[in-house]
């Protein structure tokens, strides 16, 4: 018994978020019901972090109606590569990359091939609600497909690594890079196999590495050397994370982010009620950095995002 | 961190969960309601609901009522009838005059017209008493006579059973049997189809012919919370001043659920003189009393201010019972999800699942639960290759799940596993959906999601089920609203509740090395 679990006691003195704390504390305290639909509709998030020229990736469509659905392949004319998602899916639920093309034959990044009616039924199922939540009708983007920025490419295969970072108030608290792995299909969500890689605030580099809950050294399919991971320009990614904050009004927000090979940090979606595994990531609890900010006063939140990245990394860099 | 509201919010949890225990204790004082179900005697309500359409003139209602029999003490009885008079009459003879009739309820109305409806309630107790009264045997009725070809066969019938048999009894038995044989003879074949919507009578006759004295009677078969239910016909026989009671479909008396004979003197359970299209239809209540409060005849209080669902009919108060277990499931999965962090697909499906349970028994549910899913998730992959809008799936997925379900019955009735009929009890609806979810996330998550949100569900399920199907819970949710206000107040403070799951305690153990 004591050694399959840990004591809630312990887990306590770690200062470790649970998801009821998370639920009643952090996201239904500090994100108001009426602006979760800025996070849960990516073209709306996409169009109100416009407003604070936060870079998104590039929309090459929007489809809102079955009987757009004919038109597809006039749209994705002269687009090799391209991700279809739905706007109000949750958990990368739904999301089709296609990363390369020949003729009316689609690749998806583990190299399944896909007609043209394949992307049409998956469009359709998109617009019916199949990925939504509550299964509500729903709205199909399609964007340009993001290119690995080199210094990630030796860590990564068939997807893109994101980099999600937990803003509280204003203030980056922690954050993670994903790795996609074999076992992942690509796809950076820790629960199927990605591998969650902690960043040090401070300085964007590698503190620790979990691969379902087991701290791992290298990449299972790369074999590289996962402490060697970096992010280059760390603090402006911290920048753009934190002004998700003012630009939506969520106090409790998980940005998720990408370098793109040719234009740099992309803001990809926005979560309202973002995960705990960024604690095992990073082999720290959330608790003691939220109660800091907790503890802050109205007017500091108010502070500029480049004040407020300063005084995080002060706060919470360098811990380890 | 305590937030300004929380001392409200504590205080109002307090309220609720104190005003439910007075309410509690106040019924248990004042009303006299045991807490555990144990100590107190079972009393079944009955209702009966006499329907017909009154022909514009004066209408006369006669309506058998049940008295006093092995297992069953009359401790109340009353009648609902705006516009009619009522009268209870003990004893008389029944229109025929052949047999001294049992006691009966009569209404009579000046005129009436249009769709009516009668009530006649009563509350019987459970008892191991003898009964008091014998009822004496009919006299005979004057030889039929029966048509040929029918009269040969009867005959025949006749002779064979009174050859294997030793007395009155054991010839009925001997009788019943013949008809109820499964692969039975060219004449009993003939008489059953020719007979077969007055076969009791038949078979009185037959006894009859034999001289044997023997009557019709109308008995219903008591199981808690059945609605709408019709007296089943039944073959009373006497020999030397004894009276047994056959059951038409084996021969015997049914041992597993109490009988009650509503009618026992042979005489029709409903007469109405004075309109047309007539029916009886019965609804029953098991509750707990106690012993004192059955003998003081504490009435219902009919006062306005008496809103208890225990002043509704009969056949309201069988479905509030059902409904007042709900929130009992509902407890169940705030539990599961909130302290033990159980992942289920659907929040209160579950709860719908727990239900079906309630009315299948829980070994056929389960079976039938995995069944559907089951061939409705292979159905459901062979429908995700037809490119369908999604409300067009999830019709065709109800409809699968219809013919599932029709299909499993047929099967389980033809293989004489009568038990999987009940399998027409599951929410179809809900099934088709959780069919729907399951196989999405069987594509996005693979099979491993489906079988730990699948088995949490059923786990859920299966925990409602117990808690809503034991006796104490039943008898407090239904006998005590404060129960509800408890729950109520339980509820409220688990959503409080911001501590770790006990998944989590699993989930984080790898902050464990790090000490």
């Amino acid at each position: 018994m004591t050694r399959r679990f840990i004591s809630p006691f312990q887990l306590r003195d770690y200062g470790i978020l649970g998801i009821n704390r998370r639920n009643r504390e952090y996201v239904s305290r500090y994100n108001p019901r009426r602006l979760f639909p800025l996070v849960d509709n990516k073209l709306l998030t996409k169009q109100t972090v416009a407003l604070a020229e936060i870079p998104t990736p590039g929309l090459i469509c929007e489809v809102r109606q079955q009987s757009e659905i004919r038109h597809l392949m006039d749209h994705l004319q002269g687009h090799s590569g391209f991700a279809i998602k739905p706007a109000k899916g949750s958990g990368g639920k739904g999301i089709l990359v296609i990363t390369h093309r020949d003729g009316d034959v689609f690749f998806k990044s583990s190299g399944v091939a896909l007609t043209p009616e394949d992307l049409q039924r998956h469009v359709s199922n998109i617009l019916s609600g199949l990925y939504s939540l509550g299964g509500s009708a729903d709205m199909t983007l399609i964007e340009d497909l993001i290119h690995v920025a080199p210094h990630f490419e030796r860590f990564t295969v068939e997807g893109v690594p994101d980099i999600r970072v937990i803003v509280c108030r204003g203030f980056p608290v922690m954050a993670m890079m994903r790795l996609s792995t074999h076992a992942s299909d690509g796809k950076a969500n820790l629960h199927q196999g990605a591998v969650g890689v902690g960043l040090d605030l401070a300085t964007g580099k590698a503190l620790n590495a979990v691969q379902r809950d087991q701290t791992i050294e290298v990449h299972p399919d790369t074999g590289e050397d996962l402490s060697t991971l970096e992010v280059p320009d760390w603090k402006d990614l911290l920048i753009t994370a934190a002004r998700c904050y003012d630009v939506t009004g969520l106090g409790y927000l998980g940005t998720d982010m990408v370098i793109d090979r040719d234009r740099g940090p992309l803001l990809l979606e926005l979560n309202a009620r973002p995960g705990l595994s960024i604690q095992m990531t990073n082999g720290a609890g959330l608790l003691p950095r939220l109660r800091k900010i907790d503890s802050l006063s109205e007017a500091e939140t108010r502070l500029s995002a480049e004040k407020r990245v300063a005084m995080s990394q002060r706060w919470f860099g360098g811990l380890h | 961190m305590t937030r300004p509201s929380s001392l409200m919010f504590y205080l109002l949890v307090a309220a609720i969960v104190t005003a439910g225990l007075i309410m509690i204790i106040h019924r248990h004082w004042v009303y006299d309601i045991p807490l555990i179900p144990g100590e107190s005697r079972t009393i079944w309500s009955l209702e009966a609901k006499v329907s017909f359409v009154a022909e514009n003139g004066p209408v006369k209602v006669s309506l058998a009522r049940p008295s006093d029999q092995q297992g069953f003490t009359l401790v109340r009885e009353s009648g609902a009838s705006p516009g009619y008079g009522l009268n209870f009459v003990e004893q008389g003879s029944s229109p025929n005059g052949r047999v001294q009739s049992s006691p009966r309820a009569q209404w009579t109305i000046r005129s009436a017209s249009g769709a009516q409806e009668l009530y006649y309630h009563v509350d019987l107790m459970e008892s191991s008493a003898p009964s008091l009264r014998a009822i004496p045997a009919p006299a005979l009725s004057p030889s039929e006579d029966w048509p040929d070809p029918y009269r040969t066969a009867i005959e025949a019938v006749m002779k064979a059973s009174f050859e294997t048999s030793a007395d009155n009894f054991s010839f009925a038995r001997e009788l019943i049997k013949r008809f109820n044989q499964e692969d039975a003879p060219q004449n009993v074949r003939l008489l059953k189809r020719a007979y077969q919507n007055r076969l009791p009578q038949l078979l009185q006759e037959m006894l009859n012919a034999a001289r044997v004295p023997a009557a019709v009677v109308y008995g219903l078969e008591l199981e808690d919370g059945r609605r709408r239910q019709n007296l089943i016909p039944m073959l009373s026989v006497w020999q030397d001043g004894k009276r047994h009671v056959f059951n038409l479909s084996d021969g015997s008396l049914e041992e597993n659920k109490p009988l009650l004979l509503w009618e026992q003197t042979g005489a029709p359970v409903l007469d109405v003189m004075g309109g047309h299209d007539s029916g009886v239809r019965f609804s029953m209540l098991r509750r707990e009393e106690s012993a004192y409060g059955v003998q003081e005849e504490i009435l219902p209080d009919d006062s306005l201010f008496n809103f208890s669902v225990h002043s509704l009919p009969v056949e309201e108060q069988a479905m509030f019972k059902t409904i007042f277990l709900l929130p009992v499931g509902a407890l169940v999965v705030c539990i599961l999800r909130i302290l033990v962090g159980v992942r289920t697909s659907g929040t209160f499906m579950p709860v719908l699942i727990a239900i079906a349970f309630l009315q299948t028994s829980l070994v056929t549910g389960i079976l039938g639960f995995l069944l559907v899913v089951g061939t409705g998730l292979a159905i459901r992959s062979y429908l995700s290759h037809l490119n369908l809008l999604l409300v067009a799936r999830i019709s065709a997925g109800i409809i699968a799940v219809v013919g599932i379900i029709t299909m499993l019955s047929v099967i389980s009735y033809k293989t004489g596993l009568t038990e999987g009929l009940k399998i027409i009890f599951f929410p179809m609806v809900i099934l088709a959906w959780t069919v729907e979810r399951m196989s999405i996330l069987w594509e996005e998550e693979g099979p491993r999601e489906v079988v730990i949100q699948g088995g949490g569900s059923l786990i859920t399920a299966v925990l409602a089920y117990f808690a809503m199907q034991s006796e104490i819970m039943r008898h407090l949710t239904f006998n005590f609203m404060g129960v509800q206000l408890v729950i109520l107040g339980l509820v409220l403070l688990l959503g409080s509740y911001s501590g770790y799951r006990l998944s989590e305690l699993k989930r984080f153990t790898s902050f464990r090395k790090r000490v």
